[in-house]
């Protein structure tokens, strides 16, 4: 009887940003909907009632059945057998939960069965399931690739295909190939076109999440003879048509309840989504994005689960005649664990309302001109929402990684036994920094806005906002670990000559604008909610020990020392 | 193939987290110290009519509740997990009610629906665990009654097939149309709230609910569908001798907290004769009565 959501009211707090009146306005194209459809919201109270309503639904059911399940999803696993991947027995009754409650297609418009919800209260959901089971989540979550579509598909294939997800079918995004992983442009799964002009897909696509899906997003070599990006096209495969196996499915070390499949793709018939060419430099970079988003989701919904978790054990566990909790080495491990949480998820909603502000424009541009003042704002968001995304994605991921190790740290020996579901959030978050691009990747897709100053001209205009008094002292920190950032940045771009110094140094820039954007953005999750308080200190006092450390290191660093790192 | 089910279900007060002044004085629920909720066993009935109604395209699922304005709540719960309707049976009439003069009560409203093939209900409310209601509306009613139901699988040449949790396994029975199931506490659960039903039905109300905001009123009379029906004893014809306190002859005489302790377990016959001598040996060493 737990209720995912209404047990934890920060969410509530995310999901009641000022910013959210304009993002459902335009989301709503001001509640036209209302009209055509007995489930659409008539003004903003309305759709709040309805987010929150539909949320709970959403707490419900992680609560009661997901979570419950995890343990033995996590023991049962994924098979495959016949070419076909099968699902675990929780798994099933997890996914008929989510389809009979209706949660899938969350983002479509409502023409197209869905419920039309903005980003926010999406990806809140997906927090939420990825507390009950982080595996289910990569299940559920692809549900994002109907995004892909709705945005470049045709709108025969719209009709055709975003209805079967609202329905409750599955999807997957077929992307990765034995040579071809973080790199994409090596893909070399062959699209050929047929006389009659239809498509057939031969090749293997490897590590593909929830491969055996009903409809299938594909990035396939239509231009025969190229070897880079520009000969890649997005294609849309449907399992009803047939000609793809599975020929196994990965043993992995965590997220055991979704299958990672290697695909046979043999004259599998299939249409072309969108233009030819396009499929990696533009579908995919938008893909990619959209599942980017639900990564960092992810990440703090394991950071959820193992502080919670831990909190739980150290509270419970007696050592030397009292609870461990009491022990200053045991509290400061909860209380960073708590900030990082709170910090990780802090950027996550705020990422997550610029992908609304542009994504929504976009869509209103496909239906009427827009005003200067609205192409303005949307490309405003947009930069954002380009900037923050690596950084929720990347930063969460190596938090959650370390709030479960630190969750395993505070159950001691019991913590190592698979007694406890400690080690299998362990075993679960690892895989966050790595796929969907890894935290170096992140780093890459970032420095942009270091060097161009998109980062600092954000975190100067959080120190515009009025605080409260009592925050002075923290706020008088973020101001010293903005300069140090951008002192930080100065030094690196004088160096830039020197072949690979910028590269070295990315990494330690990107968690500098990380982790004090996450210290401004907590300084205004208390503004509106004194319970941040606690966290804003914690965070704010361990950021900006890293923040300094990473300083100092610049500021010592002669560039020409790179090279004493190569192997 | 559709049919027309009607489902009873029961707003109790959450006995499962009970406190000090759960009960009051007289060995009545205080039913305001205790959250109100749809009674777990009732979901299990709900669950069973919205599979059929799934196997069964066509088929209407309409809730019925006996209690204050409030139960309106079962209402738009059961609406949001997919039930066509609902009607709440509420009349000062029929308050103080035993098993007996609820069933009567129900009955009437049964009758009232009219077109009905299946009934079902939970196998007993968490706060009086009599398990007595659906047996005795299917008496009232003249139909027969399938009890520990876990199962409707199939309707089939007018018959309803059903598993029923038996001591110690399962039978499978099958019982003409029109009938009424209860359903055991061990059949599947039902399903979760819908998100489009949910957003749909969020705003239905009874027109007692409506009464003092003139903002649902309006919203019911500009979407019929939020509308939830109350019926009264005068509408369902219930002759009000047999309702309420007067309906009841049951009298609380005193609470005590027992434990239930099986001892032996026997299987009597289902026959008059059989059913009356156990009857009279339960009232002779004083088990009843």
């Amino acid at each position: 009887m737990a209720n995912f959501y209404t047990d934890n009211p920060e969410l509530k707090h995310y999901l009641t940003h000022p910013l959210m009146e304009k993002i459902v306005a335009l989301k709503e194209r001001d509640y036209a909907d209302a009209e055509k459809y007995d489930y659409a919201p008539v003004d903003f109270a309305d759709a709040m009632d309805s987010y929150d309503r539909v949320l709970e639904v959403v707490g419900e059911i992680c609560g009661d059945i997901v979570a419950e399940n995890a343990e033995d999803v996590d023991h049962e696993g994924a098979s495959c057998s016949d070419g076909r991947a099968h699902y675990a027995a929780g798994t099933k009754v997890n996914l008929d939960a989510t389809r009979k409650a209706g949660l899938m297609g969350m983002s479509m418009p409502r023409r197209l069965g869905g419920l039309n919800f903005p980003v926010t209260p999406y990806i809140m959901a997906a927090d939420i399931v990825s507390r009950a089971d982080a595996g289910f989540e990569n299940l559920w979550g692809l549900q994002d690739c109907a995004e892909t579509i709705y945005e470049f598909a045709n709108e025969d294939q719209k009709q055709r295909f975003i209805p079967r997800v609202c329905e409750g079918e599955t999807m997957s995004m077929d992307l990765t190939e034995p040579d071809a992983g973080s790199d994409l442009q090596s893909v070399m799964l062959k699209a050929t076109q047929k006389e009659d002009g239809s498509w057939v897909l031969n090749g293997v696509k490897r590590f593909i999440t929830n491969g055996d899906a009903d409809i299938h997003l594909v990035l396939a070599r239509s231009e025969e003879g190229t070897k880079d990006g520009r000969g890649l096209s997005m294609f849309i495969y449907d399992k009803r048509n047939g000609g793809v196996t599975v020929r196994r499915i990965e043993n992995k070390m965590g997220i055991k309840g979704s299958p990672t499949c290697e695909l046979v793709y043999k004259d599998a018939p299939a249409e072309l989504c969108g233009d030819r060419k396009l499929g990696l430099i533009k579908y995919v970079m938008a893909l990619m994005n959209g599942a980017r988003l639900g990564i960092a989701a992810q990440s703090v919904g394991i950071s959820e689960q193992a502080y919670r978790e831990a909190l739980a054990y150290a509270k419970d566990r007696r050592q030397f005649g009292k609870a461990i909790i009491e022990f200053p080495a045991v509290f400061e491990i909860l209380a960073i664990m708590k900030g990082k949480l709170d910090a990780s998820r802090s950027l996550l909603y705020e990422c997550s309302r610029f992908v609304d502000m542009y994504k929504t424009y976009e869509d209103i541009a496909k239906e009427r001109k827009l005003t200067p003042e609205e192409r303005k704002e949307m490309k405003y968001y947009s930069k954002l929402a380009d900037a923050f995304t690596p950084l929720a994605k990347g930063l969460s991921s190596e938090f959650c990684n370390q709030n479960a190790y630190d969750c395993i740290q505070i159950h001691g020996g019991s913590g190592f036994m698979k007694d406890y579901a400690c080690e299998r959030i362990y075993r679960d978050a690892r895989i966050t920094s790595i796929y969907e691009g890894t935290t170096q990747l992140q780093v890459v897709a970032a420095i942009r806005h270091v060097t161009t100053g998109t980062y600092l001209s954000r975190m100067q205009e959080y120190a515009a906002e009025p605080f409260n008094e009592e925050d002075a002292p923290i706020r008088a920190m973020l101001e010293e670990m903005t300069k140090l950032y951008a002192d930080a940045v100065a030094t690196v771009e004088a160096g830039k000559e020197q072949a690979g110094y910028v590269d070295f140094m990315a990494r330690r820039l990107v968690e500098m604008a990380g982790y004090t954007i996450m210290g401004w953005l907590l300084l205004g999750d208390a503004q509106r909610n004194r319970t941040f308080a606690k966290s804003l200190r914690v965070f704010t006092r361990w950021a900006q020990a890293q923040v300094t450390a990473h300083a100092d290191f610049i500021a010592r660093f002669n560039p020409a020392d790179v090279d004493s790192y190569k192997a | 193939m559709s049919f027309n089910i009607i489902v009873l279900a029961k707003q109790v007060p959450d006995t499962r987290n009970v406190g000090k002044d759960a009960m009051k004085e007289d060995g009545t629920i205080n039913r305001s110290a205790l959250p109100a909720i749809f009674n777990p066993e009732d979901l299990n009935a709900l669950e069973q009519a919205l599979s059929l109604k799934d196997k069964y395209p066509g088929s209407k699922v309409t809730l019925l509740t006996m209690g204050p304005p409030r139960a309106a709540d079962i209402i738009r719960e059961g609406l949001f997990r997919g039930a066509d309707g609902g009607v709440v049976l509420s009349d000062r009439a029929f308050a103080g009610a035993d098993t007996l003069a609820t069933s009567y009560a129900l009955a009437t409203a049964a009758r009232k629906m009219g077109d009905f093939d299946i009934i079902i209900g939970g196998r007993q409310a968490i706060d009086g665990d009599t398990a007595q209601v659906g047996p005795q509306i299917a008496e009232k009613l003249g139909i027969p009654q399938v009890t520990y139901a876990e199962e409707i699988s199939e309707i089939k040449d007018g018959k309803a097939i059903i598993t029923r949790r038996i001591e110690s396994g399962v039978e499978t029975v099958s019982c003409p149309l029109p009938l009424v199931v209860t359903v055991n506490g061990s059949a599947a659960p039902c399903r979760p709230r819908n998100a489009k039903a949910l957003l749909k039905y969020k705003n239905a109300a009874s027109l007692t609910e409506a009464a003092n905001d003139e903002q649902k009123k309006a919203m019911l009379e500009a979407k019929p569908y939020l509308k939830v029906d109350e019926w009264n004893a005068a509408y369902v014809d219930a002759d009000l001798e047999q309702c309420g306190l007067s309906g009841s002859p049951t009298k609380v005489k005193a609470i005590e907290n027992v434990v239930f302790t099986a001892k032996d377990a026997r299987n009597v016959p289902a026959t008059d004769e059989e059913l009356e001598a156990l009857i009279k040996e339960l009232i002779a060493n004083h088990t009843i009565g």
